[in-house]
């Protein structure tokens, strides 16, 4: 899995996307030392963060031998802030985690343990034993950031429509073509 | 004696009401099994003309899933094409107009005569309880059935969430009613890997939808009447 192409060779920046809603959580779990620590650690120089319409706001940083840290709420260009990144943080909303993964980005999944109706643990749950991405979750990704080893994960290959639009043509009695 | 006449009238009376009651109920009971017979098998005759096909746009994620399926339609086939989307949900309906756009630019066509965009109230929006969403589905219901009566689509394409739920229910009735006989085609999340979502699952449980797809093969192992064919994500 690569890492940020092109530009400045020594610049690996960590992207965070929490998608259109807010997830605090997440947000203050990237702003924690422990989190920031083992960023470093493995090498990450940036550390970028779309936080959508949370209320938690992280500490700014550009100080020498430390995570340059910064943030925004919403951007249109999320895919180009993908496209940079050397290691993608996202929630565990299916169109961030495929997007990412066509982009062929390590991709570590944060849960959100609030929601009401949590079935998007078991998208994430599935692929990461699938080996595509890891599972964590706010309280353990530091853990998770520690342990994770990047060439492990396999590459996502994507699906296909073909199959179920040719079962609708013949269902609706279309000749195949 | 003139009251036990009254009697046995008013009874005479209310044995022929229930009677003719119970016979329209058998009627509708014996129609609507005939209707979930039929739905679950494909149409027997040859498909010569386009169909007409409402996509029910979902959001996010599913909105995503619903365009990749639609880029390997034939679009000559599944036209013209009429696309709901939740009021709340600015994204999708943007998105399949830049997809029709693009189609109508290729083959040189008016979009107004292959396509139509229409929003529709939700039923249930996503976090929000399951006890004020039965009247937000009673509103979503009224306004689904003026548009579906002036859609009559003969597919319906749809992957939820909720939206498109109370538009099934009536395309349902059209076909109990003989109003109107669409195929409907139900594609279950990608993010769905072991249970069915709410949606998916009273689609399946009523019998309300012809074919039900599902993205992962451990799920069809639980839900055998569903298909599962691969993924389009």
């Amino acid at each position: 899995m690569g890492d940020g192409e092109g530009g400045d060779k020594t610049r690996r920046v960590v992207f965070v996307t929490v998608g259109t809603t807010s997830f605090d959580a997440l947000v203050r779990a990237m702003d924690s030392e422990n989190v920031k620590k083992e960023l470093l650690a493995k090498g990450y120089t940036n550390l970028l963060i779309q936080m959508g319409r949370g209320s938690f706001v992280p500490t700014k940083s550009e100080r020498e031998g430390s995570l340059a840290v910064d943030y925004f709420t919403f951007s249109s260009s999320i895919a180009d802030h993908l496209r940079s990144a050397s290691l993608v943080i996202s929630h565990a909303g299916s169109g961030s985690i495929f997007e990412t993964l066509r982009l062929r980005k390590p991709l570590i999944v944060v849960v959100n343990e609030d929601l009401m109706d949590n079935h998007q643990s078991e998208l994430a749950d599935e692929l990461a034993k699938r080996k595509h991405l890891y599972c964590a979750s706010p309280h353990t990704l530091h853990q998770t950031i520690s342990d994770m080893d990047l060439n492990s994960l396999l590459p996502y290959a994507p699906g296909d429509a073909t199959p179920v639009a040719s079962h609708i043509n013949r269902f609706l009695g279309f000749p195949d073509d | 004696m003139e009251k036990g006449n009254g009697c046995c009238f008013s009874s005479v009376c209310s044995a022929a009401i229930l009677s003719s009651v119970s016979f329209v109920v058998i009627l509708i009971f014996v129609r609507v099994l005939h209707v979930i017979y039929r739905s679950g098998r494909p149409l027997s005759k040859r498909a010569s003309k386009p169909v007409s096909t409402l996509i029910i746009l979902g959001s996010g994620g599913h909105t995503a899933e619903m365009l990749n399926l639609l880029a390997v339609l034939q679009k000559d086939r599944f036209n013209p094409r009429f696309y709901i989307a939740a009021a709340t949900d600015n994204m999708s309906l943007q998105k399949a107009m830049l997809l029709e756009n693009s189609l109508a630019s290729e083959s040189g066509t008016d979009v107004a005569n292959t396509a139509q965009f229409m929003k529709i109230y939700r039923s249930r929006e996503v976090g929000q309880s399951y006890i004020t969403s039965v009247w937000t589905t009673l509103i979503a219901i009224v306004h689904a059935l003026w548009l579906m009566i002036k859609i009559r689509p003969e597919v319906i394409l749809c992957n939820g969430p909720g939206t498109c739920i109370p538009l099934c229910i009536i395309a349902f009735i059209f076909k109990v009613l003989g109003i109107r006989w669409s195929s409907i085609f139900y594609v279950e999340s990608i993010a769905r890997v072991k249970r069915l979502s709410l949606s998916g699952l009273l689609l399946y449980k009523l019998w309300m939808a012809d074919q039900i797809f599902v993205q992962w093969p451990q799920l069809q192992r639980q839900y055998p009447r569903a298909t599962y064919v691969g993924r389009l994500m």
